[in-house]
């Protein structure tokens, strides 16, 4: 059925978008990640102008992470202090993350160091997340007891401590403060919601536990999408609320059934799970890089 | 004397083809002047016909042949190419091109090449290299023509430029008929339609009109809510967004229970 996009300008198959939300809103509700990693190349494909794409996309996930959370809250799984906390920390972050951007835009080429260094970092991340949650299924399978993942690390010995409940921990403020602003930083300069490094951050850098995280990751991402899609529907009127409509037809399903998906799976299951999907992006924007294009040239609005 | 009487003969000479030029001309009509996209808009065809008017019998040496051309409104286009650099595939060189039409259809009797002149083509920007507008070089202007071409190659594959040659019908080099088919990917504006009439080579009339393209109804709606109340699109997206969000979990809630 095809349907035409009044800001895209663009006539376009509606259950293909619903199949396409739906899809990124299992990913969603199951890992505490946005999907725009995944929405993005998908919507390019489609035809979908980017600037339409990156900015729609953002009040799509406002939507799945909106219903990933209600569904992790009726389960008890949103960490809400540490949420608030790692919050106060990303509003900070975006603020400076803006900041920096435009500084690296007036310097040029900035779009290839983004690229470059996200690749590196996603791909460290995801080894060391590969390789972690195999040890803990390989150490269960040999020993029926449950791994308690309590260690005492400089996170423990700062001041200004804070309990938080639901995740179990009794830490300092700072870390959490810290992780928020790197997180806010990163988004701002990568244009991604950036559960992609939260997750992973909350849960080797906090300690906090991995069906905990999921849930307040989406919480953290709710907000910095919402903020997201204001700035692009003032700035660059770029955001389709047709597309958006479609695509949150399909993500608010999916991240129901990727909340029931992912609680009945365990902890390392979920993170070798969730670190695979991490380095199959990195080797997606890795072979971009290193593969020649069947075309060399693209094409892009006027007047940049 | 003489002088004098050469340079009426040439002006006489200058004069006759114009005078043949008026002695043929254009009588068209179009399906429709005007395109709605409505919500399931999914592109249109166009149907262009029209007939030659004339007061003489035709010149049997040079058959008469018809042009077609359909033009969207002009905007600016930025092409980029990359390059392998250190191994790895980057964007190196842009070139922005102030004015290319956002469609262009041209379809023709026969070969355009040869039922055109190059010095008419430039006249009349007909062919689709020509119908692109300035061409603004950052650096070293050598290549443009490479930025042009896949400017001309990548809108080809998505339809937004034709050439087609031999598409137009004509009977009896008075009645002539085509169809021009719009992608579901218009741009909003005033797209003009020519239509050209040559004998060996040379434009003998020229007729203009245009079709417009506008949204209606929803689309209309929201287009222009996006652009000239940004704030309140803006909060109503999300609006949508956490309704959606909510419903789907009350849904769930729901469906659980029973």
């Amino acid at each position: 059925m095809p349907i035409y996009l009044p800001i895209a300008e663009i006539s376009v198959d509606a259950f293909l978008l619903v199949g396409l939300g739906g899809l990124v809103g299992i990913l969603s509700g199951m890992f505490g990640v946005g999907g725009g990693f995944l929405m993005t190349p998908l919507l390019f494909f489609i035809g979908i102008p980017p600037a339409v794409a990156v900015a729609t996309e953002a009040n799509q996930i406002v939507a799945s992470s909106f219903s990933g959370v209600l569904a992790h809250l009726r389960r008890r799984t949103v960490d809400l202090k540490m949420g608030l906390v790692l919050l106060a920390g990303g509003l900070v972050g975006a603020f400076l993350g803006i900041q920096l951007f435009n500084y690296l835009k007036s310097l040029g080429q900035v779009d290839l160091l983004v690229k470059l260094s996200y690749v590196a970092f996603l791909s460290v991340v995801g080894v060391l997340m590969f390789v972690e949650s195999l040890r803990a299924i390989l150490h269960a399978r040999r020993s029926d007891a449950v791994a308690t993942r309590r260690r005492h690390t400089w996170v423990h010995a700062l001041p200004f401590k804070m309990k938080f409940r639901t995740s179990g921990l009794y830490i300092s403020a700072i870390p959490p403060l810290l992780v928020g602003m790197a997180v806010g930083i990163l988004a701002a300069i990568m244009g991604v919601g950036g559960g992609f490094i939260m997750v992973p951050a909350m849960i080797y850098i906090l300690g906090m536990p991995t069906k905990v995280v999921v849930g307040t990751s989406l919480l953290q991402i709710i907000f910095v999408t919402a903020f997201t899609t204001l700035a692009h529907a003032t700035t660059n009127y770029t955001v389709d609320i047709g597309l958006a409509l479609l695509l949150m037809a399909g993500g608010v399903i999916g991240a129901q059934l990727g909340t029931r998906l992912g609680l009945k799976l365990k902890g390392e299951q979920l993170r070798i799970l969730l670190a695979m999907l991490v380095l199959a992006v990195v080797g997606k924007l890795g072979l971009d890089l290193l593969v020649e294009p069947l075309e060399t040239f693209s094409l892009g609005g006027g007047g940049e | 004397m003489m002088r004098r009487a050469l340079a009426l003969l040439s002006f006489i000479a200058l004069l006759v083809p114009a005078a043949a030029r008026a002695q043929e001309a254009v009588v068209a009509g179009m399906s429709q002047n005007r395109v709605s996209i409505t919500a399931n808009f999914d592109g249109s065809e166009i149907l262009i016909f029209g007939a030659v008017k004339r007061d003489t019998p035709p010149p049997p040496d040079k058959p008469l042949q018809v042009i077609v051309t359909v033009s969207g409104p002009q905007k600016p286009v930025t092409v980029r190419r990359k390059e392998h650099r250190y191994g790895i595939w980057i964007n190196t060189a842009a070139v922005e091109i102030a004015a290319a039409p956002t469609f262009y259809a041209v379809a023709t009797t026969g070969p355009l090449e040869t039922i055109l002149d190059k010095d008419e083509d430039r006249k009349y920007k007909v062919s689709i290299p020509l119908a692109i507008g300035d061409v603004k070089m950052p650096e070293e202007g050598a290549d443009a023509q490479a930025f042009i071409q896949a400017l001309i190659r990548i809108r080809t594959r998505s339809g937004l430029y034709q050439l087609k040659p031999g598409s137009v019908n004509l009977s009896q080099e008075t009645l002539f008929d085509t169809s021009v088919a719009l992608p579901s990917a218009l741009t909003e504006g005033r797209y003009t339609t020519r239509i050209l009439l040559t004998r060996g080579g040379r434009v003998v009339d020229e007729f203009r009109t245009s079709i417009d393209v506008r949204k209606v109804g929803l689309e209309k709606f929201l287009y222009t809510l996006a652009h000239e109340r940004p704030l309140i699109y803006g909060l109503f997206s999300l609006f949508i967004a956490i309704v959606a969000g909510w419903g789907a979990s009350v849904i769930f809630a729901r469906l659980k229970q029973r």
